[in-house]
């Protein structure tokens, strides 16, 4: 008995230990979360900026200097000592973020979360992610052992980082998540590009196409799903000269059968409002003479935010701009001679085959015989669980995604997914030459290396050059080929050839003064290939064209102002033609005051607007009931583009499709659907006013920049005020927009200007987390101090130095 | 009193000299010892050791935070949540702390009064 008191209160602390100890469910360890020592207290604090820190492998002194946006500017004396700078740099600000994407990429979720990302984990990794990866380190340990080196240099930079870390100074996700860093690696480099190769070609509807197909027939489909719309404006201008191409398309196979399969449920695709704009205008088309250059790219909203802006010099060279953590050099930026930017090269660059197994699924069939499977397992970590192994069967085309153990039900058969991204390319390559690079003919070479994600490069140099190169690896296809799912077992689907890479689609110094892109279609149908995507642009790319062939001369302002520009091409095509066709005689009081609203609209989706809300539910309404036939149980389905659907409610507006199938005893043409659908936006509207007091753009949209953790709350900035959508110039919806904007004058050297919706650090403690959104927002750029020596300016507020380490 | 006062100011100050050498559970460590040690009476057992490390980790936080604005605090106190007040996390961060303190100090007592008789 005498024992109890001192047993309890043994059991006691045990308890209390355990408690204070240990992540239960989201609830971090609070001993280890909270106390000041060692836990979150310590990340309450700025960057450090001044000083010196010895660094083991440098051969040289590097020098960075910090201006007042924590923008390093970074002056190393060799090639390998500026990318070792850049790990160590990218790792210093960016450590978490750093991690978890290549994390992310590579299906290692379940190792932080637990089993309730092993979905997600099994979907990267039936992808083939890792399998890609592996593949690019293959690429460059054989054919390029050089770039391969850089590769290692960043990785011991973050590694030098990493090493200094005592667990205190671990960035604030770590404690909450209960984790702690691994060491970096090449591979984790070539995840992150497989990472922004998903992210921006990872996507494609071939498998809901065939679901479409075989529900409503080809000649509804070819409707529906045209190859080129009425009209385009392509990236590559119209008139252009193609004669010069002598290798043919690929001929059409004597049948071109597609598979018409049920398919119930498909992998989570990107999110398709990836996307971006870029233009130049020539020297005879800028106000100054000299050639400007704008890039903006349209990806999630998030914090810490994609990118990371940093200056990279070396005697030899000297680039500016933003870069991605994890990746070397400069992704879109400038140089003393060059400038250069990117804009997703939307192209069908996924194809699927269906092949069908022996009875033990260690060979598939292929040209009448038998071809051997390769089995790859991928053994899943589970946090607080046993692994979870699954088995990936790869064919010649690659792995099969969807088999009996995954999404599909079918015991001797599956789908097998050839995707670009699996073919290792040399990407990192590109970057670090364009980041060298001095004239047009530097930057086509630097080009060559680029595989995918298929990319519009555009580029300006002070010589006065202005060009475009729509640059990836793209298979010379047959008419149609990939559209939907083939048969695996027929030699003749597979990609026969690619197109010779000089073959690309570009146009340097077109007559017209400017070169664009805005995720458009590349060309029209002159090209000499098969180009063929399921999700082009069709908004931006006319209001930018229409802009450059309004006047003559463009000044940097004029960029400023187009990147900005918030008019809604996509309402401005369909409001006046449904306020003239729809029968308003039967509207409500109410009802009638919403419709006052949007007739008076401009069609520019600005914040303070209410027309931009009242568009997007009317036309969201009307969309759903346009195509309720494409609501189907068990199906994965794909309805058609806004532009198309808007060219048959315009020019078909009696077609079977406009007819609700729920109304039996009715049919409804497209001037009932704009009557029912804004009734029904209407009555939406009238419950938002109610819940949030009004409906303006900016309480509708309410864009945010989310942390990367499911934009946790407290980490997240929300409710930010800026207009656009998603087909607006401005691109900023809901969680996704202009993620940098650059603009390069060409003077010599180059005058930029730039800003992100985030900041430099990646720690929420930090002023320098989330400091760029307000000015972001409100259209401001920042000027990028662009130092032509390593000598600290009035604009540099720190200045720090990396030394060789000593080797005792 | 006096041992009271003792105890407190042993408790803060071998818990910030165990901090350098042991994790965040060191003012467990800490507070056992000084029972052991300096032991107290009744409710004093838990409440000085409580105390003397919720001034000590409180204390603390409001130096590092100070320093930068309570730029984290307030976003932690969202997290956890506290509606965004730093101080009231100071406050759950030293009752946390005082509260592991306290219980290691009871089952120091115990060590003591059953090693005694």
């Amino acid at each position: 008995m005498k024992y109890a008191k001192l047993l309890l209160s043994f059991v006691l602390t045990i308890g209390i230990f355990f408690v204070l100890n240990t992540k239960l469910g989201s609830i971090p360890p609070l001993g280890k979360f909270l106390n000041p020592l060692s836990g979150i207290w310590q990340n309450e604090t700025d960057e450090t900026i001044t000083g010196t820190i010895a660094i083991p492998g440098l051969k040289d002194k590097v020098t960075v200097h910090y201006d007042e946006y924590m923008i390093p500017h970074v002056f190393a004396q060799n090639e390998h000592d500026l990318y070792k700078a850049q790990g160590y740099l990218t790792a210093k600000h960016r450590l978490w973020q750093l991690e978890f994407q290549t994390h992310a990429a590579a299906g290692r979720l379940s190792e932080i979360f637990g089993e309730g990302a092993l979905n997600y984990d099994r979907t990267e990794r039936r992808r083939g992610m890792g399998y890609g990866a592996e593949q690019a380190i293959k690429y460059m340990e054989q054919y390029d052992t050089e770039t391969l080196s850089y590769v290692q240099d960043y990785a011991d930079g973050v590694n030098a980082y990493i090493d200094q870390l005592d667990p205190k100074d671990y960035p604030v996700e770590y404690k909450l998540l209960d984790y702690t860093p691994e060491a970096w690696s090449p591979k984790k480099t070539a995840l992150l590009l497989m990472y922004m190769t998903k992210m921006l070609a990872g996507g494609d509807d071939d498998l809901e196409y065939t679901n479409v197909l075989r529900l409503i027939g080809q000649e509804n489909f070819d409707l529906l799903f045209p190859d080129f719309f009425d009209s385009t404006d392509p990236v590559i201008p119209k008139d252009t000269d193609w004669s010069f191409i002598d290798v043919p398309q690929t001929e059409s196979p004597a049948s071109k059968v597609a598979i018409l399969d049920t398919i119930a449920e498909t992998i989570e695709k990107p999110n398709p409002d990836n996307g971006s704009n870029n233009w130049a205008v020539s020297g005879t088309k800028s106000a100054t003479g000299n050639p400007i250059l704008a890039n903006d790219p349209h990806l999630g909203l998030n914090l810490p935010a994609i990118w990371f802006v940093m200056q990279l010099s070396t005697p030899e060279h000297n680039a500016f701009g933003a870069t991605i953590p994890g990746a070397l050099s400069v992704i879109s930026g400038f140089n003393q001679y060059i400038a250069w930017g990117e804009t997703n090269a939307t192209r069908d660059v996924i194809d699927w085959y269906k092949v069908e197994f022996n009875d033990d699924r260690t060979q598939y069939n292929y040209d009448g015989g038998w071809k051997d499977i390769t089995l790859r397992v991928e053994d899943i970590k589970i946090r607080g669980k046993e692994s979870y192994k699954d088995s990936v069967l790869y064919t010649h085309h690659g792995p099969v995604v969807y088999d009996k153990n995954f999404k599909s039900d079918e015991e001797l058969a599956g789908y097998a997914m050839k995707w670009i991204g699996h073919e290792g390319g040399n990407n990192q390559r590109t970057f670090i030459e364009l980041n060298k690079a001095k004239n047009y003919d530097d930057y086509v070479n630097a080009l060559k290396y680029w595989n995918a994600p298929a990319q519009n490069f555009v580029f300006a140099s002070t010589e006065g050059d202005i060009a475009l190169w729509i640059q990836g690896k793209f298979a010379n296809k047959w008419e149609g080929q990939g559209k939907f799912l083939m048969d695996g077992s027929n030699p003749e689907n597979d990609w026969q050839s690619y197109i010779p890479q000089q073959f690309n689609a570009h146009t340097k110094n077109p007559e017209r003064g400017f070169v664009s892109s805005a995720n458009q279609h590349p060309v029209d149908e002159n090209y000499p290939f098969y180009v063929f995507n399921d999700g082009y642009e069709t908004y931006r790319n006319r209001v930018i064209n229409d802009f450059f062939n309004s006047k003559d001369s463009f000044s940097v302002q004029d960029f400023k102002d187009l990147h900005n520009n918030t008019y809604n091409l996509k309402a401005a095509e369909l409001v006046p033609y449904m306020l003239e066709h729809m029968d308003a005689s039967s509207l409500s009081e109410a009802e009638r005051r919403i419709y006052e609203e949007i007739k008076t609209w401009n069609f520019n989706n600005d914040i303070d607007e209410v027309g931009p809300s009242i568009w997007r539910q009317w036309y969201g309404k009307l969309y759903n009931l346009t195509w309720d036939e494409f609501d189907v149980e068990d199906t994965a389905m794909d309805s058609p583009t806004t532009y198309q659907t808007i060219y048959l409610l315009k020019n078909h507006g009696d077609h079977e499709f406009m007819d609700i199938m729920d109304t039996e005893d009715t049919t409804e043409t497209a001037k009932d659907l704009f009557l029912l659908a804004f009734k029904e936006a209407a009555e939406r509207l009238m419950e938002i006013k109610e819940e949030k007091g009004d409906y303006t753009w900016l309480t509708y949209k309410a864009t945010y920049a989310g942390h990367l953790l499911q934009a946790l709350p407290a980490f997240s900035r929300f409710d930010i005020p800026i207009g656009g959508d998603r087909n607006t110039v401005n691109a900023a919806s809901e969680n996704h927009g202009p993620s940098w904007r650059m603009i390069v004058e060409m003077t010599s050297p180059p005058t930029a200007i730039g800003i992100y919706p985030g900041g430099q650090s990646g720690n929420p403690g930090s002023q320098y987390y989330d400091n760029f959104i307000d000015d972001w927002a409100a259209g401001n750029y920042y000027d990028l101090n662009f130092l032509q020596s390593n000598t600290a300016t009035d604009a540099i507020i720190g200045t720090q130095t990396l030394t060789p380490a000593t080797n005792d | 009193m006096t041992k009271n006062i003792t105890n407190f100011f042993a408790t803060i100050i071998l818990a910030a000299v165990l901090s350098f050498v042991l994790p965040w559970w060191s003012i467990m460590t800490a507070a056992l010892a000084t029972a052991l040690f300096i032991p107290l009476k009744r409710a004093a057992v838990f409440f000085i050791p409580f105390l003397a490390i919720l001034v000590f980790w409180a204390g603390f936080s409001f130096f590092l935070s100070s320093g930068n604005d309570f730029t984290l605090a307030k976003k932690i106190a969202v997290l956890l949540p506290l509606g965004g007040n730093p101080y009231l996390l100071m406050l759950v961060t030293g009752i946390i702390g005082g509260v592991a303190a306290g219980i290691a100090a009871i089952f120091g007592k115990q060590i003591v009064s059953r090693t005694k008789k």
